[in-house]
C-alpha cells in the first residue's frame, strides 16, 4: 500500500497532468515541491485553489493538484480572478504560479494590488529572466549584459521582484532558487500559512532559453551565488512542541496568525525579517554583490488581510441561501417610501 | 394676462458647476413634484468640478410627456459667464430671471425680464458671510415660487428629504427661500404668463435616477461580488450600492453577505468580479463604454469560460474619451460582441428607471440561467437624471440560480447522467451544468481556462472538439433568446409604419407618436428591451412596410443588428438617429420620421 499522509491520501493524490514543460526546467521542480509541501502538510486538495496567468509559469497548474479547482486566466491578469473567487470563499487556500513576464511586465498593476489589498494566497512568481513561451525573448527581469540568441543583449536595468514587493508594503517576502529543493518546500509551507500575500520569487532557470552560467537566472551562477540569510524550517501548529533541535540564541520564531511559525537558524549575520528596513537594505546590498540572497526576506504576519477588512459572514458568501441574499418585500416597500 | 399657460413649459437654470445650484434645482423639481405636476430633470454639465457653465432644465408636463425639449420658456442666469447664451435661449414671449449684478446688457424686447437683487436678500437674511455664496443659489427658488406660484411647503419637504431632516441646513436654506420670496413680492410685479398649479398627477410616484434603481435592483436581486472603477457616469451606481448593502445585506451578527473592492482599473474589475462569479457568488461590475473597452480581454474569457455575471454599461458619448458627461446610445455593437474571436453577448435594455430596478435583479437570473456575461446599457440620462416613476415592484420570481450543483446535486447529478464534465451538454440545450470554487465533492472540481477544452474542461487543441464547443455556445445563445426579456408592443389603429427603439429615447418616441398621430401618421412601436431578439420582433419586422429604427448613434446600430438578424428585411428599416449627446426630443423624432416617410 502506498503511504499516506495523516487525512489518508498518498502524494499521487497531489499531482497533476504529466508536465509538457521542458525537461529540467526549474517550474518542474517547483512544482514537486508544491506538491511535496502539501501532502506534508495534510491540505485536502478540494480545499486548494489554484490560479495562474499566462507564460510558461502559468501552464505550471495544469501538472500539479489535479483535484484542485483552477483558473487559467489573463496574461498579467491572475491576481484579480483570484481576488475575486478568494471572496467568494475564503476558506479555500489560494495557490497562484505566475512568472517575470506575466507579473513584473504585463501584470505588474496587478501584481503591485493583490499585495497592496493583502489578498491570502501564496503567490509564486517562477523567474527565469525570459519569455519562454515565445521562444526566448528579454524580460523585465533579465540582468544587465544578458545575450539572447535572437534578442541581442539587454542593457536595461532588471526589475528586482522582492524589491518591487517590498515597495507594495507585501507581508511575505521570500527568494528562492528552484535547485535548493528543502529550501523552496519550507518557503510554500511557511507562505501556505500566512494570512496575507506571499511572495515567492524563485529564480527558476530556463534550460531552453536561459541558461548560460554566466546568467544569474541560471543553475550554474545560482549554485555558485546562492546565500541563504538563514536556514529554513517551518513548523505546522499541531508540530510546535515536538520541535526541540533549535539551540537558544541561534534561531528566531516567527509565530504565524493560526498559531504554526516560521523558525529561522542564523547564519553568519544578525537578520531579523521582521525588521522593513532591514529588508530593504539586505536586498540592495545582495544586488550590490551580485549575490543571489535567498529565505524569508519580510514578514508581518499581523496586517490584516482583504478578507479580514471585508467582514463577511463565517459562511463562505457563495454558500449563503436565496433568503439570505434577497431582502424582504417589507425593506423594499420602506425604500419606495423614502424616495421622494 | 391672456391665455395663462400652466404647469406646461420648461425652466432652464444656468449657473457654474460647482457652486451648489444642483440642490436648488432638484428642490424645485421635486417641490413640483410634490405639487402634483409631471416633471423631469435634465442636467448638463460640462466634465469639470468647478467654475464652468452648467444648465438644469425642469420640464412640467400637465400632460405626463417627460422627453428633454429644445425649447426654454423661463430661463434663470446666474452666470456671467454663460448669460448671453441664457439670454438668446429664451423662447420669444418667454420669461428671464437674471441675478442683476450681471451687467451685460439685454437686448431683447420680445421676453420678460426680472432682475433678482440676490447679494442684496442675502445680506438682509442676515445669512454670515461664510456661508454667502452657498446660499445664493437659493434666491431663485424663492423668486421662482413667488412669480410663478410653487408652494412653500413643498419646497420646504423637498429639502428635508435633501438634508436628509438636518434642520440647520434647512432653516438656513428656507430663510433666504422666504426672503427671497417675499422680496420679489415686494419688487416684482408679474407681466407674463407662466403659472404652477397644483395637480394630482404623481400620486403614488416616486422620482428616482435609473443608477439607484440598478443599484437596488442588484441588491435585490443578492449581488455579493461588485468589482468596480470610477468612471462618469456610471460611478453613482455602485455608490449607491455602497450605501445600501449595509442597511440591507448585513447578517443579525453584523456580517456583510456581499464584498465590494474598488479595483486599480477596468481590467481589474472585471477580473474580480470573473473571479467571484466563477466561485458562485452574484458578481456584476458597473462602467462606461471606455471600461469596457478595457475589459474586453475578460470578457472573452469569461464568455469561453463561461462565467455568469453582469456588466452595466452606463453609456455616454464616444468615441475614446468623446464627450464623457454626454448621453449616447453608441456602444450596442460594442456590447452586443466585444471581445476577439466570435463572441455573442447578451445585451439587456431598461427603458426607465422602474426597468433599471427590474433588470438589476433579472440580469442576474439570465447570466446564471444561460452561464455567460450578460450587458445591461443604460445612459447617462437615463442612468444620473431624475424620473418619475412607478415605485420599484419586488421581484415576482425566486432567484434562478440556474445550472448549479454543489455537493449534493453533484451526487445526484452523476447518479443520474454519469460522469459530470463541466463543458458536457446534457440538456440538448447549449448550457452545461457547472460545478464552483468551493465544491468539496471529490470529481467536482475543473480546471477552467481561456484556451481550448473539451467537454471535460480539459486543454485540447483537436478541430473537432474546437468545432463542438463553439457549436455548444452558439446552440446557447439560441436557448437564450427565450430567456432574455420580450419585447413591448403597443399600437395604434390602422398604423402602417412601425417604429423600433430601446432604452432613454422611450420617452420622446412616446410623445413623438402623439405628435406624428396629430399629423395623421399612425404608428407601432416595438420596444426593444434585449438582445439576441426572438419571434416577437421578427413579427413586428415582418409586419410593416416601413421601419423607423429610432437610437443615439451615428452608425445605427440597432438597424445593422437587425438587418443581420433578418437580411431579408433589411431594406425597409430605416435608420433615424441623431447623436449630439443630447437626448432626442419629440420633435425631432417626428420631424425625421414626416422626412423620410414614403408620401
Amino acid at each position: 500500500m502506498a503511504k499516506t499522509n495523516k487525512i489518508g491520501l498518498s502524494k499521487s493524490e497531489y499531482k497533476g497532468a504529466p508536465t509538457t514543460l521542458c525537461q529540467g526546467c526549474g517550474h518542474n521542480s517547483i512544482l514537486s515541491q508544491i506538491i511535496a509541501a502539501c501532502y506534508e502538510m495534510d491540505m485536502m486538495p478540494e480545499d486548494i485553489v489554484k490560479f495562474s496567468g499566462i507564460g510558461c509559469s502559468s501552464k505550471a497548474p495544469t501538472y500539479m493538484l489535479d483535484r484542485s479547482f483552477g483558473f487559467n486566466g489573463l496574461h498579467g491578469r491572475m491576481p484579480a480572478l483570484a481576488t475575486g473567487a478568494l471572496i467568494g470563499d475564503p476558506t479555500l487556500t489560494g495557490l497562484a504560479m505566475s512568472g517575470d513576464g506575466d507579473s513584473i511586465s504585463i501584470g505588474m498593476g496587478q501584481f503591485k494590488h493583490v499585495i497592496r489589498r493583502n489578498v491570502p494566497m501564496v503567490y509564486i512568481i517562477a523567474n527565469n529572466g525570459t519569455y519562454g513561451l515565445t521562444k526566448g525573448q528579454l524580460s523585465a527581469t533579465s540582468e544587465v549584459g544578458l545575450t539572447l540568441k535572437k534578442q541581442g543583449t539587454n542593457e536595461l536595468v532588471p526589475i528586482d521582484v522582492c524589491f518591487e514587493a517590498m515597495a507594495s508594503n507585501a507581508t511575505f517576502v521570500a527568494r528562492s532558487f528552484a535547485g535548493d529543493p528543502k529550501q523552496v518546500k519550507t518557503l510554500i509551507k511557511a507562505a501556505l500559512h500566512h494570512n496575507g500575500t506571499a511572495i515567492l520569487d524563485i529564480i527558476s532557470p530556463c534550460v531552453t532559453f536561459n541558461n548560460q552560467d554566466s546568467s544569474v537566472h541560471s543553475y550554474g551562477w545560482g549554485r555558485e551565488h546562492n546565500t541563504a540569510i538563514h536556514d529554513l524550517s517551518f513548523i505546522p501548529a499541531r508540530d510546535e512542541i515536538m520541535l526541540e533541535d533549535f539551540e537558544e540564541g541561534t534561531t528566531q520564531n516567527v509565530p504565524m496568525h493560526d498559531g504554526s511559525s516560521v523558525r529561522l537558524k542564523k547564519l553568519d549575520r544578525d537578520y531579523d525579517p521582521t525588521n522593513r528596513m532591514a529588508a530593504v537594505q539586505i536586498i540592495e546590498e545582495s544586488n550590490a554583490d551580485n549575490l543571489l540572497l535567498t529565505g524569508l526576506i519580510y514578514i508581518d504576519p499581523d496586517r490584516p488581510s482583504l478578507i479580514d477588512l471585508l467582514n463577511m459572514t463565517e459562511e463562505p458568501i457563495n454558500r449563503l441561501k436565496d433568503e439570505d441574499l434577497r431582502p424582504t418585500a417589507e425593506t423594499l416597500a420602506e425604500i419606495n417610501a423614502e424616495m421622494f | 394676462m391672456t391665455n395663462k399657460i400652466i404647469n406646461d413649459f420648461s425652466i432652464t437654470v444656468g449657473t457654474a458647476n460647482g457652486s451648489g445650484s444642483q440642490t436648488s434645482n432638484l428642490t424645485i423639481l421635486r417641490a413640483l413634484f410634490k405639487m402634483g405636476i409631471p416633471v423631469t430633470g435634465k442636467n448638463m454639465f460640462p466634465s469639470n468640478i468647478q467654475g464652468l457653465p452648467t444648465w438644469y432644465t425642469i420640464r412640467l408636463s400637465k400632460d405626463g410627456y417627460t422627453a428633454r425639449r429644445d425649447e426654454h420658456e423661463i430661463v434663470v442666469a446666474m452666470n456671467p459667464e454663460s448669460f448671453e447664451r441664457d439670454v438668446e435661449d429664451v423662447l420669444p414671449g418667454g420669461v428671464l430671471f437674471y441675478n442683476n449684478s450681471i451687467k451685460t446688457p439685454i437686448e431683447r424686447d420680445d421676453i420678460t425680464a426680472y432682475p433678482m437683487e440676490v447679494k442684496g436678500i442675502i445680506k438682509e437674511a442676515g445669512i454670515p458671510s461664510s456661508l454667502r455664496t452657498m446660499v445664493s443659489n437659493m434666491v431663485y427658488i424663492g423668486v421662482l415660487a413667488q412669480m410663478l406660484g410653487i408652494e412653500i411647503a413643498k419646497i420646504k419637504m423637498a429639502l428635508d428629504f435633501h438634508f436628509k431632516g438636518k434642520e440647520k441646513p434647512v432653516a438656513i436654506n428656507m430663510n433666504v427661500i422666504e426672503a427671497s420670496a417675499a422680496w420679489a413680492s415686494e419688487n416684482l410685479e408679474k407681466t407674463d404668463n407662466f403659472f404652477v398649479e397644483p395637480m394630482d398627477k404623481t400620486d403614488g410616484l416616486i422620482m428616482a435616477d435609473g443608477n439607484t434603481a440598478a443599484a437596488l435592483g442588484s441588491i435585490y436581486g443578492g449581488v455579493q461580488v461588485v468589482g468596480w472603477y470610477p468612471i462618469t457616469p456610471a460611478t453613482s451606481l455602485v455608490e449607491k450600492m455602497s450605501t445600501y448593502l449595509p442597511k440591507l445585506r448585513m447578517t443579525k451578527d453584523d456580517k456583510a453577505t456581499y464584498a465590494i473592492v474598488q479595483a486599480e482599473d477596468e481590467l481589474a474589475a472585471l477580473g474580480i468580479t470573473i473571479g467571484g462569479a466563477w466561485s458562485g457568488a452574484r458578481a456584476m461590475t458597473s462602467t462606461s463604454g471606455a471600461g469596457i473597452s478595457l475589459m474586453g480581454e475578460y470578457v472573452g474569457l469569461a464568455y469561453f469560460a463561461e462565467v455568469p455575471l453582469v456588466i452595466w454599461n452606463i453609456q455616454r458619448m464616444g468615441p475614446s474619451t468623446g464627450l464623457p458627461t454626454r448621453t449616447s446610445q453608441g456602444d450596442l455593437k460594442q456590447a452586443v460582441s466585444v471581445s476577439h474571436g466570435d463572441t455573442k453577448h447578451i445585451v439587456l435594455l431598461p427603458g426607465s428607471a422602474r426597468e433599471c430596478f427590474e433588470f438589476g435583479w433579472k440580469a442576474f437570473d439570465v447570466a446564471e440561467r444561460t452561464q455567460t456575461p450578460v450587458f445591461v446599457l443604460s445612459d447617462l440620462d437615463l442612468g444620473q437624471n431624475q424620473w418619475m416613476s412607478e415605485p420599484f415592484e419586488y421581484p415576482d420570481i425566486p432567484m434562478d440560480r440556474g445550472k448549479v450543483l454543489w455537493e449534493e446535486d453533484f451526487e445526484e447529478f452523476e447518479a443520474k447522467h454519469g460522469k459530470w464534465g463541466r463543458y458536457k451538454d446534457v440538456d440538448g440545450d447549449g448550457i452545461p451544468y457547472r460545478t464552483v470554487a468551493g465544491n468539496r465533492h471529490v470529481g467536482s472540481t475543473y480546471f477552467a481556462r481561456g484556451t481550448g477544452h473539451d467537454a471535460f474542461a480539459n486543454y485540447s487543441e483537436d478541430p473537432d472538439v474546437w468545432m463542438e464547443g463553439m457549436n455548444r455556445l452558439n446552440l446557447k445563445y439560441e436557448t437564450a433568446r427565450q430567456y432574455v426579456p420580450d419585447a413591448i408592443i403597443e399600437e395604434m389603429e390602422d398604423s402602417k409604419i412601425g417604429i423600433i427603439a430601446y432604452g432613454s429615447t422611450t420617452p420622446a418616441v412616446i410623445e413623438a407618436r402623439d405628435l406624428l398621430a396629430k399629423e395623421g401618421v399612425k404608428t407601432d412601436y416595438l420596444r426593444l428591451r434585449a438582445l439576441p431578439i426572438n419571434d416577437i420582433v421578427k413579427e413586428f419586422v415582418r409586419k410593416y412596410d416601413e421601419i423607423f429604427v429610432v437610437e443615439m448613434n451615428h452608425n445605427g446600430q440597432l438597424r445593422e443588428i437587425l438587418s443581420i438578424e433578418m437580411p431579408e428585411e433589411s431594406t425597409k428599416m430605416t435608420s433615424s438617429i441623431l447623436n449630439n449627446g443630447l437626448s432626442l426630443t419629440a420633435e425631432w423624432i417626428r420631424d425625421d420620421i414626416l422626412a423620410k416617410k414614403e408620401k
